[in-house]
């Protein structure tokens, strides 16, 4: 029995996740005879980790997603640096930039997206390239324009006040620079938070060091000078950070004739309208997943491999409930699922602390949450996802989950011994009560080293010393 | 009974791994200086002597006569067990007789019961109870160390690191006089704590990592990534004093915080939080105890917090470090000296044939005679009576029926075997189903070593008599082998004698006991081992100059969170994590035997949340049936605020129907045979 030709088109974060599970299930190549096609000549590498790159706390090797031998000692075929020109589905075909060609069995599309970059006059220059002074905010090389540029104190623009975009200026600030953030919309991160979050979230980053023009569109850059706004306004910038969103990459999925939308229509099966041909990723189109995030690229990579080394025939992708974690040092934020539900049939419970940064707001239907956003209380925010993912009912009292740690402890100190109720367990090491250590002093140990010798309080880690001594002394006044 | 008025006598406290100093008086119990202990006790040690005066002592050998035991001589019982032994041997072969000891044993009986196996068994079926509790500990250390020492430096290191991070471990409740170790670091801010419950050990941390069960591994991984991304490597000691970081972190870098706060519940603020406080500290130690290492991914999960250790260069480092905090008294000794399957004594490995040539030496046998590795404990268990398993077990200082994981199908085994013997001071469950019991001697009845959790070896002095009609393990031992053939003088029942073949059979191994004499210890110098030579002074802290792979060099291990072995479905959708209770040890078959232990603790609750519990249709107080796939066990509801909703706790230390591990699951971790203990997927239900 041969193995089945596999071909991977991307080696970006799905297609490398892709190989990496099919070897995991397949380690000798027995079932499949994986190769895979890389357009950038660089090894793959984890893109979520571009904004600690822009930050100056990772360097691009520490974000490589496999060791340079990983190929080699799992027997993939890896070609690096070479584009796909073209696919003949008939002859079940890939041909290559380098002029040779690989047959498949199965053809992977993981393509990924590109930066969308919006028309405005002076981005690009006459040919289509960006013009000098603007970087997108993809890829290593886009990193490492933004950080050549991005001197301490020099003016930069962030274009987009979405996820991306707010990372990216969180990190550029970090470093010194001086950031100003241009977004069309009237509040940051319009598709995850509702307008009082994204009026919290900028104050917030605002105390960063981050100026914001919102509700306004770039309606021109020049070079070495910066951006002029909608409003006549001017922003300087060195550098211009366009953050203006993604498009899935279709291009050759569309040359092939596949059926596209946004992306590559998929099913359960991650199949495309050839079923010799599956999508993951970014480029993918799959009902109900929201593109663009690596955790549901993943999940459909899980699937993938599971179906084409047959370890799993049964496997089905039937999408990724999306929690988006802003990766910004110090904000803390999540937000998940319904944020925007209005409606009378949802339970919504909203607290705000703009002074201090949180923000705390909670969608639930019959007990179960259904929509977050959590800013600035960081272990409430990972109690409600937990609550989220399990679907588990939300515990009954709302307030205690949203305010999380702020809340004082359950069975907070007796202010006096004399509030301790006389079964209260006071050296745990001993299970001595508080009764019997009274009854012990009215038999007649009266100090803390009588009280010790007769009921062994205090004999063990010796933390409950300050306690007895506090029943001694209350005792000693009574 | 024994208890005549007694000189006192300096000794250790018959149960955990802390081996706090002890005076004894007869019976008589008084708390001494020592650096485990500084003078204190925990309610356990304090009525221990309670054990040397009970009722319940068995005091002659009992032999199951028409489904009853009835008592015995000893010559009729060793004669019956010896008889059987030899015919099952003469039909079956040697591996049809089966061992198993326990980590509570003195060093000298296990060094015993291993050589007892492997020479007058001549059985490769050999294991011990030590499986259950630090083999994931045990094998990930010598995986990044090349050698397992618990705690590679003295207890007082821990007492004066600034940042103590504890990974699945309660020292409040499991050794509580050891909380005094960590109270410098949680009075200076610096006390973390890992576990999914708000345990009394949790409670006073700085800060509490609050885990689903099962993902710290995850967590490991996503503190490791937050150690990197904020710059904390301490990139020189990567590279001069270890190997394999670029694999390690390349999985690591997968696991971002916010990714790792997803699976693992907590927040990714505490995972930077709890890098940045282990990071900051002059000296800084990394514990792992049973809640971490309990599990079928046991050993990678101690593997990613020795990873997190190495990243931040604590090991081999004076003051700082990596440690296992062992459990059973003598859980350190107990694993180096030859009653693990597939280890010969001095900590050398069984299937190595320069370590079978030295011992075979030493034993005066032919290293060819010598049987290859065995089953581990669980994989023992559950083949007896089966085709081509055992069909005889001999069990020495342990209780099984309560402490094995998916107990009753451990039960039942014991129940399909053609001969059970046990040795034991009280009649435990085990011994309850035993076809001849052996009454046995106990702690303060005899002299012997033991090495506690630091790697500290320890005598154990006798302060009272034993009872009439009692033997010592050494001497059953001894009686059984001259029944088999053996000559006697091979078996020697004098602790001190085994001790001194003992330092001989170690001598150039890992755990080099031969420079270590009673006489040293007596005079009270404070031996850890390796000790090559009587001139040698110890070994309190290793790997200061190298680590003992043959590089020198520590390894990181690249290791991936893959989650527990049996996740949550409908049908069972919370998950059971199990553990231990400050008033009981282990199976309880001791202090289950002490009434002001039964009176504070007399049997099994279920820490429930509230909220879980309304849901079940419980109450505070209501008895519980939990679920799971392999059993049921009832349990008194106890609600607790700050549990997990989708977690309940069950203490192991309780029989028959109460007991805990009729739920658990034997799930065992590929590298150490550790059963998964601490998850598995359960359902609630009202007792009717």
């Amino acid at each position: 029995m041969s193995a089945r030709r596999v071909v991977v088109v991307g080696y970006g974060m799905a297609g490398a996740r892709l190989a990496e599970e099919i070897r995991r299930r397949d380690r000798t190549g027995e079932r499949v005879a994986l190769t895979v096609i890389g357009a950038e000549p660089h090894a793959a590498y984890n893109r979520v980790l571009l904004s600690a790159v822009v930050a100056g706390t990772m360097d691009a090797d520490a974000i490589r997603l496999q060791d340079a031998d990983w190929a080699e000692r799992t027997g993939v075929d890896l070609r690096l640096g070479v584009a796909v020109t073209a696919v003949d589905r008939d002859e079940r075909r890939v041909r290559l930039s380098d002029g040779s060609a690989v047959d498949y069995d199965a053809l992977v599309l993981a393509t990924g997206s590109t930066a969308w970059v919006p028309p405005t006059e002076g981005l690009r220059t006459e040919d289509g390239a960006l013009a000098e002074g603007v970087a997108c905010f993809r890829d290593l090389d886009d990193c490492a324009a933004i950080v050549g540029r991005a001197r301490p104190g020099a003016p930069v623009a962030v274009l987009g006040g979405g996820l991306l975009g707010l990372e990216a200026a969180r990190g550029l600030a970090g470093r010194g620079a001086l950031v100003t953030v241009v977004h069309p919309v009237g509040h940051l991160m319009e598709r995850q938070l509702d307008p009082g979050a994204g009026a919290v979230l900028a104050r917030t980053l605002a105390g960063l060091g981050i100026e914001f023009r919102l509700g306004r569109l770039a309606a021109r850059y020049v070079p070495g000078d910066g951006l002029k706004l909608d409003d006549g306004a001017h922003a300087p910038a060195d550098l211009v950070v366009v953050s203006a969103g993604v498009r899935a990459e279709t291009t050759l999925a569309e040359a092939m004739g596949l059926e596209c939308d946004r992306g590559v229509l998929v099913d359960d099966a991650l199949r495309t309208s050839d079923p010799r041909v599956h999508a993951i990723g970014d480029c993918a189109q799959h009902p109900g997943t929201v593109s663009g995030l690596v955790q549901p690229a993943w999940e459909q990579a899980e699937v993938l491999a599971d179906l084409l080394t047959g370890a799993a025939p049964a496997a089905r992708y039937r999408g990724t409930p999306v929690v988006t974690r802003l990766k910004a040092r110090g904000v803390d934020l999540a937000a998940l699922g319904e944020v925007h539900a209005e409606d009378a049939d949802a339970e919504i419970l909203c607290l705000q602390d703009a002074t201090r940064g949180r923000y705390a707001k909670l969608v639930l239907r019959e007990d179960r949450v259904t929509g977050a956003i959590l800013l600035g209380v960081p272990d409430a925010a990972a109690a409600v996802t937990q609550l989220y993912d399990a679907k588990t009912p939300a515990p009954s009292d709302r307030l205690a989950l949203l305010l999380g740690r702020a809340l004082p402890a359950a069975g907070a100190p007796a202010h006096s011994p004399a509030d301790l109720p006389a079964t209260a367990v006071v050296c745990r090491c001993n299970t001595v009560s508080k009764g019997q250590l009274v009854k012990a002093w009215r038999g007649g140990a009266c100090s803390v080293a009588d009280l010790a010798a007769t009921t062994r309080a205090t004999t063990g880690c010796g933390g409950c010393a300050e306690a007895v001594r506090g029943i001694a002394d209350w005792l000693a006044k009574a | 009974m024994t208890n005549v008025a007694a000189p006192a006598v300096d000794t250790h406290c018959p149960y955990c791994a802390l081996q706090c100093g002890m005076r004894l008086s007869g019976a008589r119990v008084e708390p001494r200086e020592f650096p485990t202990n500084r003078g204190g006790l925990c309610q356990k040690g304090w009525t221990s002597g309670a054990l040397l005066t009970t009722a319940h002592r068995l005091t002659t050998p009992l032999v199951r006569v028409g489904g009853e035991l009835v008592s015995a001589s000893w010559d009729d019982a060793l004669d019956l067990i010896a008889r059987k032994l030899s015919a099952l041997r003469a039909e079956h072969g040697p591996d049809s007789v089966a061992v198993f000891g326990g980590g509570g044993l003195t060093t000298e009986k296990c060094y015993l019961l291993g050589k007892f196996a492997r020479v007058a068994l001549g059985t490769s079926q050999i294991d011990y109870n030590g499986r259950f509790c630090m083999s994931s500990a045990a094998a990930a250390g010598t995986r990044a160390f090349g050698l397992d020492r618990g705690m590679p430096f003295p207890i007082t290191d821990v007492t004066r690191a600034d940042v103590v991070l504890l990974a699945g471990a309660n020292p409040a409740e499991t050794m509580p006089p050891f909380l005094q170790h960590v109270r410098n670091a949680a009075n200076s801010g610096g006390l973390i704590v890992v576990d999914p419950r708000r345990t009394p050990t949790a409670e006073q941390a700085t800060l509490h990592l609050q885990p689903r069960p099962g993902t710290d591994l995850a967590l490991a991984l996503g503190i490791l990534h937050a150690v990197v991304a904020d710059g904390h490597v301490r990139g020189d000691y990567v590279a001069e004093r270890t190997t394999g970081f670029e694999a390690a972190w390349r999985i690591a870098a997968a696991w971002w915080p916010e990714r790792v706060e997803r699976v693992t519940g907590v927040a990714a603020a505490d995972q930077r939080r709890a890098a940045a406080l282990l990071a900051g500290a002059d000296r800084a130690v990394v514990l792992t105890g049973r809640g971490t290492e309990q599990h079928a991914r046991g050993t990678d999960t101690v593997s990613a917090w020795i990873n997190l250790a190495l990243a931040l260069g604590l090991p081999g480092v004076a003051g700082s470090g990596y440690g296992c905090l062992t459990g059973q008294g003598n859980g350190q000794g107990g694993r180096e000296h030859g009653q693990k399957a597939d280890q010969l004594p001095g900590y050398r490995r069984i299937d190595d044939p320069a370590a079978r040539a030295h011992v075979a030496g030493v034993w005066g046998v032919d290293p060819d005679s010598l049987p290859g590795v065995g089953r581990s404990a669980y994989e023992l268990l559950d083949a007896l009576g089966t085709e081509g398993g055992p069909k005889a077990l001999l069990v020495f200082g342990s209780n099984v029926v309560v402490s094995a994981p998916r107990a009753g199908h451990v039960a039942d085994r014991l129940s399909a075997l053609d001969l059970l013997v046990v040795a034991d001071f009280v009649l435990s469950e085990t011994a309850r189903r035993a076809d001849v019991v052996l009454p046995v001697t106990q702690w303060a009845e005899e002299d012997g070593t033991l090495t506690n959790l630091e790697g500290r070896i320890l005598r154990r002095v006798k302060s009272v008599d034993p009872p009439d009609g009692v033997r010592s393990d050494l001497s059953v031992l001894r009686g059984l082998a001259v029944r088999l053939g053996q000559p006697a003088h091979r078996f020697p029942d004098d602790p001190d004698e085994v001790f001194a073949e003992l330092r001989r059979a170690s001598r150039g191994g890992p755990a080099d006991y031969s420079g270590i004499t009673p006489e040293r210890l007596s005079a009270g110098e404070e031996l850890f081992w390796p000790v090559p030579d009587e001139d040698h002074p110890g070994t309190p802290r290793m790997f200061l100059d190298s680590f003992a792979h043959p590089d020198g060099r520590a390894r990181f291990v690249p290791v991936d969170h893959s989650g527990p072995a049996e996740p949550v479905d409908d049908e069972y959708p919370l998950i059971a994590t199990t553990g231990r209770v400050l008033q009981h040890y282990q199976s309880g078959a001791q202090t289950r035997l002490v009434p002001e232990l039964v009176d504070a603790v007399p049997e099994v609750h279920v820490e429930v949340h509230p909220d879980t519990a309304a849901r079940a249709g419980l109450v505070e107080g209501a008895w519980a049936r939990v679920v799971s796939r392999r059993g049921a066990t009832r349990a008194r509801v106890r609600l607790v605020a700050s549990a997990r909703q989708d977690t309940v706790f069950l203490p192991f230390h309780f029989p028959g129907a109460q007991r805990a591990n009729l739920l658990t699951n034997p799930a065992l971790d590929p590298t150490s045979r550790m059963p998964e203990f601490k998850v598995c997927a359960v359902r609630l239900e009202v007792m009717t």
